[in-house]
Order: C-alpha cells, then structure tokens, then sequence
C-alpha cells in the first residue's frame, strides 16, 4: 500500500510520529535479538577461553575439578530430538494429511479432531512434564522398555536395566510436545497444494492414497521437509517436559535406556550450583550452544515454509 | 473393453493398499490424541483431592503435612503475567503494526524474521538472557525479572496476531478513509485498528496462555517463594514452578499438591482457549469501521 | 430432445439419464439426457453458469471429490453405469480422460514421467513399454519432436501451450476411451490454441471427444457436434452446422446471435 506522497498539512506530521513510534518497536525487536547474541557470547567468554573447543567434546562435567565439558548433554539433545522425529513426524504428517485430505465420509470428525490435536499444544509442558514422571516413565519401565529391549537390544541401543527415566522417555516425550507443531504447519503447507494437482493424478485413475503420495506429497516436499525442522528446533528447546523424565544424569550415556541429560536439562539442573564466575560462564556456554542451534535451524525452517506459504501462521 | 463394474484381481490390490494406508492415518490421529485425554484425565483424578477453597487462598504446606494451597504461585503468576502483559503489549502492538503496514521497508523484512525466530526460541535460554540484564544488577531474583523474562515470550505472539487480523482488513476501507482526507496515522488508528480488535484481544489471550505456562525461564529469573509476593525485587513464586518444585520432590502430598496446581493451571487455560475462540468468532461477524 | 438424424441407430459412447448435481441443496445440472456420439467431438456450450463443467466432470466422476457435491442418475459409458453402486470410481476415470482449463503438469516430475505417470500407476514397471507409451503418446499429442531430446527437464519446464500438449499426451498415454477436455485453449495463445485444435481434430479418429467451451467459432471449428446448455438445462443438441445456422430452439439462436453471454 503505498501513502500519498508530498503531503505538506497536519496530518504528514502525524503520520511521521506513528511510523518512528511503532518502528521503535521494530528495532527494538531486533535490537532484543542482537542483545541476546551479545550478552550470551560475553557471559560465556571465559569458558570459551577456557576450554574452547573441548567444550563440546569433552564429556566432564565436575565442580571439584572446574571442568565444563558438555558433549553428553548435547548427544542427549541430538539422540531425543531424533526420537522425537522418528516418532512424530509419521504421526503429525498423517494427522495434516488426515486434515487436509478432506476424504469422503469423514468431513466432520476432521474439524472436531483438528481443534482436539490443537488442545494438544495448549496443555504447558510443564503438565507433560509431571505426567511423564508419574505416569509415562513407570509405564516404560514396565512394560515398553522390556519388550524393546528384547526386541531390539542387540546392537546394545537398549541396553541396560530400564527405569522409566531416561534418554528413551524422554524422547518419546518430546515427540508428544512436536506433534502438533508439525501437524500444523504440515496442515497448512498440504492446504497450499493446488487442486488442479489432486484432480489430474484423480482424472488418471489414481486412488486417494495414491494422489496423495504422488501428486501433494512430492509438491509439498520443501514444506513439509520445514515443518520437520520447525519440529526439531522445538525439540531442541524444550525443557521442562523432558527434565521431569530423562533422569538429569550428565555422564556419557551408555544406551537408549540410561539416564542422560539435553542441553536445556542441564541449564535447569545446574543453575543453583555455579558459585564461581566460570562455572557460570560454563551454563551460559550453553545457553550460547542453544542459542546457535536455534537460530540455524529456525532459519532453515522459515526458509523451507516461505516457499511455500507466503502467510506466518502463529503457532503456540 | 474392461468392466468398471465390480473390480478384477490386479486391481484390488491397489484398492487394499490404499484401505491399509487410509487406516494407518487414521491410527495416527487416534495415537495423537491419546496422550491428551491421558493427561487431562490424570491431571483431574490426581488433582481433584487437592482442591477447595482454601488450596486457592493458602499456602503449600511441608512435607507430609496435607494439601495447604498454592496462594504464593497464584499470586505470583498474576503479578508477573500482569507486569510482562504490560510490557509486552506496547511494544508488540507496535511492532505489528509496522510489519503491516510499513511491509515493503528492509526493517519490517529484518524484524519480522527475527520476530518469528524469537517466537520459537527456548525460552530457558531467554531466561539466562534476563538473568545476566536484569538478577545480576540487582543481585537478586525478582517478579520484574520474571516478568520481563515472559514479556520476552508473549511479544512475538503479540506482534505476528496483530499484523495478521491487520493485514487482513481491506485496502478498500483504508483507501475510502484517505479518500475522505483523513491522514494516514488517523486512519491507521481508527478504523484499522477497530476492525481489527478483536484480531488484537485474540493476541493478547494466546500470549497470555503462553506466559502463563512457562516455567524454565522463570527457574532463573524469578527463584521461588513460600509466601506471596511482598515487594518486587525479591523472589517470587509461580503455579508452574510449584508444580516442577513439588513434583519432582517425592513426598506424596506434595505430589498432590502439584496435580492440584497442575489442574489449577489447565483450568485456567481453558477459560483462556475458549475465550480465543469466542473472540475468533466474534471477529467473523463483518467489519465495522468507527472513524 | 430428438436425436440429429445422423446419429439414429448409432449406438452412444456416453449416455446420461437424468443426470443431475449441484452441492448442497443447490442443483446445477437439473437433469441432463444426452447422448454422445462415438469417435467424434461434441462440443459442450453455454454461458456462464450454465452447468457445462459440471457436466463434463460428473462424466469422470470428479465432481464427487468436491465436500458437499451431490449426484443423481445416469451415465453409461458403453451401457455400464458409471454411477452404479457396484463401480469402482478409479476404473471409471482410466477409461476417460480428463484435460484441464489450465495446463496442470506435475512440477515434480520430468516430462518423460508426466506423460507415463497413468501407466506407473499402474503399476507398469518394463522401461520398454513405458518409453514406447511416451514416445507414441507425444506423437499422438503433436509435441514428441519439441521435446524428444529434454525428456528429462521437468514438466513445468514448457510453455503454456506445450504444457497443455503434454498434460494431453499425459491423458493419451493410458489409453481412455474418451478424452474431457475443460475449455483447453482459454490460457493459451492464438498459436498455441490452433495447434492444439488441429490435435483434436486428429483425435477424434481413436477416441470420442467432449469438449466444454465458451468460444462459438471454436466449437464451429472442431466440433461434429453441439449441445447448447442454458441454465443447468440441455436447450438443444444437433449437429454443429445445423445447431448454428439452423438452430431449432429461440434460446439457442439468441445464444448464436450474441443477444446475451
């Protein structure tokens, strides 16, 4: 929309406090994002100086000797964000699908069941958090975890007594958390297939399935691929549901079925026990860590959506 | 010539396969929704013995000493909800209506990328962030602290809802306003912003709702306290932090007392999501512009 | 409706009983009985609301796909009713094939594929026979000396009019009988369109046509014959030459003479 120009009386002047007023808020945004990078990389620079790149190698963690190293927290991250994916991508994407398909018959339950899988998002994780712990982690412990480990325990990714809290649970339990995020946006990238697409593979003889998974599949390919990273980025994020169930243990995991530690986890765990400027400096490294990876894959991801989707749809 | 009637062997294959496919995602809806009807159903059964009257006006008690209440989270989730809400609404409202209004500037492109970064960020990061701006300075932890930490939370949402329900309101009203000679602040203001209010209280809910929730970044802002809050430079206590302090404690009424908190909480959002929606529904009875 | 005299006896590829659809409570055809004569083009005409493209899409049973589309009577492809309860709606569609207003290939695959896409459906894995289709199919479309040596560039890759010659020649690959085709020529250009009319044309010799189209020299040009639809209902049905010179019904003549659009 563009503004009259050369518009000499009262109302220019107006028009010009407005622009720098609510342009403040814009840079204020930026600025808040700036700031956040800067005061991150000073806050950590003496663990940076200390242990540069071993930081992320490294697999101690001890206040006794002053060593930060954080590598088992961030195979925790990589290992249940993973979990998450493997697990809530197949779900979310059949979930739009279901959504966006429209199949006959089922037309009305979709809204209903769309708005339940919205509810899903709204519950805070921290509930997720204290579900798991109560009721999510025995129930591994019990009975998921035994029969897997017979199932799979030979290349030794089950190994190990199972107790419920640990890097598995807590795996599954972020897959709960990205379902609806990647059901959403997948939801809406599916929505932006033309339908001229569906009735040509239709008007070939196709089955549903099949226009489905050869005609809106392959042309949403770059959005949906951004909705899973979307996905991973709230993975990655999230804290208070996986610290309920992952067990906070911040040695090297041995399976699937110790107890182990995100990078997220580790910030909650150990903020009440830095009492020397570089173990303080250590935990905001982390923050530092979290704050690269996040921006690296939300940019990824809004690359991937814009394709597609020229609107921002809010997620919660 | 083949039959269209009643398919041949080869075929049916195919149809199988595509009944196979079209249950499985069906399955999937059905394994997705499983997880919420679990947590609601638990959180109500487990908390629902916590709850009366005076779990809302007292405060927790000690280990095993029955259910007291959650008065010092409740009081404390409002002051610093408020505070953040205060904070956030300013500068997000103001936010969007640049990105709507002023979309072709290379500032509104830049922002609102970082707008929508910062809308998915971990947030116990933004918690270290106002730890180092805001507790280290005034050496202690604070409902201001944790209050800016959520302002933080809600402005994305704030700002991304307000340039949504702006954008969608038609150049032809905008256009017909100048037309009259209005100028454009005037015009921005009044009959943009009307139209579109309902749009904006929607915003303001759902930033809410997610404030409300959060619970990391207030682990290192806000600390917690066993009382309500007095002044507000000190510790401040929180539902959410109730529920994460007492949940992973062990002691079994404590436990209940986090369910408690926890149906407290979903209780709350509730009101909240159905007060979006029956704003969402108010906002599709048509534009009225009041000049 | 009386039949042309040319087309008593001949047995119809296509014939519709009552046809009726509309979505929801609204009826946009409201009962169509035509009969459409084999190996030859029918132009299907009208102005706008008429019910010509919904007519033409309750023939391949893609008007169904739509939330809220309702359908009522028949229509037999060789005597079989494609609406039957016993019909499988996929065997109906390979059997007719369906060429869209706007040329619609597929982004994501090459030309080579476009055009085999009905076949791999299928289930045809011989890479033989699937060139042999591709070739044969592009010929048939007037388009395999354009592109014989880009087979693999994507589909979108063409110009608008090629586009449409390949989503023809994607439709001629699975061998229908009858080919639909929704107001082909309205986003092409002058060129494009000629050559494309020329193609159907040729067609009519291995398949029966139906083409739904708002243009009267174009229906004068390639159609044998022509339905006049107004209003959800069939006015008149004749030969071109005649529907047009001669036309039977006051409505139809008026429609000829531009008294309204």
């Amino acid at each position: 929309m563009t503004a009259p120009k050369g518009n000499r009386r009262s109302g220019s002047k107006g028009d010009l406090v407005l622009k720098a007023v609510v342009g403040a808020a814009a840079i204020g945004i930026v600025a808040l994002l700036i700031g956040l990078g800067i005061e991150l990389t000073s806050g950590s620079w003496l663990s940076i100086k200390t242990f540069g790149l071993g930081f992320i190698t490294g697999s101690t963690w001890n206040s006794v000797s002053d060593t930060y190293e954080v590598f088992p927290a961030l195979l925790g991250t990589l290992t249940a964000s993973a979990i998450a994916l493997i697990l809530g991508l197949p779900i979310g994407l059949g979930i739009a699908i279901f959504l966006s398909e429209r199949a006959r018959g089922i037309r009305a339950g979709a809204t209903a069941l769309g708005s339940l899988v919205e509810l899903l998002a709204a519950v805070p994780s921290v509930i997720y958090g204290l579900w798991g712990l109560i009721v999510l982690a025995p129930f591994m412990r019990v009975y998921i975890e035994p029969t897997l480990k017979t199932l799979l325990g030979f290349p030794g990714l089950f190994s190990g007594t199972p107790i419920g809290t640990d890097l598995f649970t807590g795996g599954v339990i972020l897959a709960i958390m990205i379902i609806p995020t990647i059901s959403a946006v997948s939801r809406d990238i599916l929505n932006a297939v033309p339908n001229s697409q569906r009735e040509a593979m239709y008007s070939l003889g196709a089955t549903d399935w099949e226009v489905v998974r050869k005609a809106v599949l392959p042309y949403a390919r770059s959005g949906i691929f951004g909705a899973t990273i979307l996905g991973l980025g709230r993975a990655v994020g999230e804290t208070m549901a996986v610290t309920f169930v992952i067990g906070n243990n911040i040695n090297l995991p041995k399976s699937l079925l110790s107890p182990g530690a995100t990078l997220t986890t580790l910030i909650v765990n150990q903020f009440g026990n830095t009492f020397d400027p570089l173990s303080e400096a250590a935990l905001v490294e982390v923050g530092l860590v979290l704050f690269l990876l996040a921006l690296a894959i939300n940019s990824l991801a809004r690359v991937l959506v814009w394709r597609m989707t020229r609107s921002t749809r809010f997620r919660v | 010539m083949t039959s269209i009637l009643v398919s041949g062997r080869r075929r049916s294959w195919r149809r199988i396969f595509d009944r196979i496919m079209k249950a499985l995602i069906l399955l999937s809806v059905v394994i997705a929704v499983i997880p919420l009807f679990l947590v609601v159903a638990d959180v109500v059964v487990q908390g629902l013995p916590a709850i009366s009257w005076s779990f809302l006006t007292e405060n927790p008690p000690s280990p095993l000493a029955g259910y007291g209440g959650i008065l010092n989270g409740i009081e404390g989730s409002l002051l610093m909800v408020g505070m953040g809400t205060l904070i956030a609404v300013p500068l997000g409202v103001g936010a969007g209506i640049y990105f709507s209004e002023w979309p072709e500037s290379r500032l509104s492109f830049l922002s609102s990328f970082m707008n929508d970064v910062l809308a998915e960020f971990p947030t116990i990061v933004i918690g270290l962030f106002v730890y180092a701006v805001v507790v280290a300075p005034t050496r202690t932890f604070s409902a201001v602290a944790g209050a800016v930490a959520l302002a933080i939370i809600m402005l994305p949402i704030i700002a991304r809802t307000t340039e949504e329900s702006l954008k969608i309101v038609p150049i032809t009203l905008r256009e017909a306003s100048m037309a009259l000679g209005i100028p454009r602040w005037k015009t921005i203001f009044r009959v943009v912003i009307s139209t579109g209010k309902s749009g904006l209280a929607t915003g303001i809910l759902l930033g809410i709702a997610r404030a409300t929730g959060e619970t990391a970044p207030l682990v290192v802002t806000a600390g917690y306290l066993n009382f309500p809050p007095t002044a507000l430079f000190q510790q401040t206590a929180s539902v959410p932090y109730i529920i994460y302090n007492f949940g992973t404690a062990g002691y079994p009424n404590w436990t209940t007392v986090a369910w408690g908190a926890a149906l407290v909480l979903v209780a709350f959002m509730l009101i909240l999501n159905l007060s979006v929606k029956f704003f969402i529904g108010r906002k599709s009875t048509g534009v009225r512009a009041e000049i | 409706m009386s039949l042309p005299t040319s087309l008593v006896g001949v047995q119809p590829k296509f014939e519709t009983k009552g046809l009726r659809a509309g979505f929801g409570s609204t009826w946009v055809l409201k009962g169509i009985d035509l009969k459409i004569p084999p190996n030859r083009v029918t132009a299907v005409m009208g102005p706008s609301g008429c019910g010509k493209t919904t007519f033409v899409r309750c023939l391949n049973r893609l008007h169904e796909l739509t939330p809220g589309a309702v359908v009522e009577g028949q229509a037999l492809l060789d005597g079989e009713d494609i609406y039957d309860r016993n019909a499988d709606p996929v065997a109906v569609r390979r059997r007719i094939g369906m060429v869209f207003q706007k040329p619609n290939p597929f982004p994501t695959m090459s030309i080579y594929h476009n055009v085999v896409a009905g076949l791999t459906l299928n289930g045809e894995r011989d890479r033989k026979k699937l060139d042999h289709a591709a070739e044969h199919s592009l010929r048939g479309a007037y388009l395999w000396d354009e592109v014989k040596d880009k087979l693999s560039d994507s589909g979108a890759s063409l110009s608008g009019g090629q586009q449409q010659r390949l989503c023809i020649a994607r439709a001629l690959a699975v061998e229908p009988e009858v080919i639909l085709m929704d107001e082909p020529c309205s986003a092409l250009d002058p060129t494009a369109t000629a050559k494309i009319e020329e193609l159907i044309t040729q067609l009519k010799r291995d398949y029966t046509i139906i083409i739904v189209t708002h243009n009267l020299q174009q229906a004068s040009r390639v159609a044998d014959y022509t339905a006049f639809f107004y209003l959800g209902k069939l006015v008149e049905f004749d030969e071109t030459a005649t529907l047009f010179e001669n036309p039977k019904e006051e409505l139809t003549e008026r429609y000829i003479t531009g008294k309204f659009g």
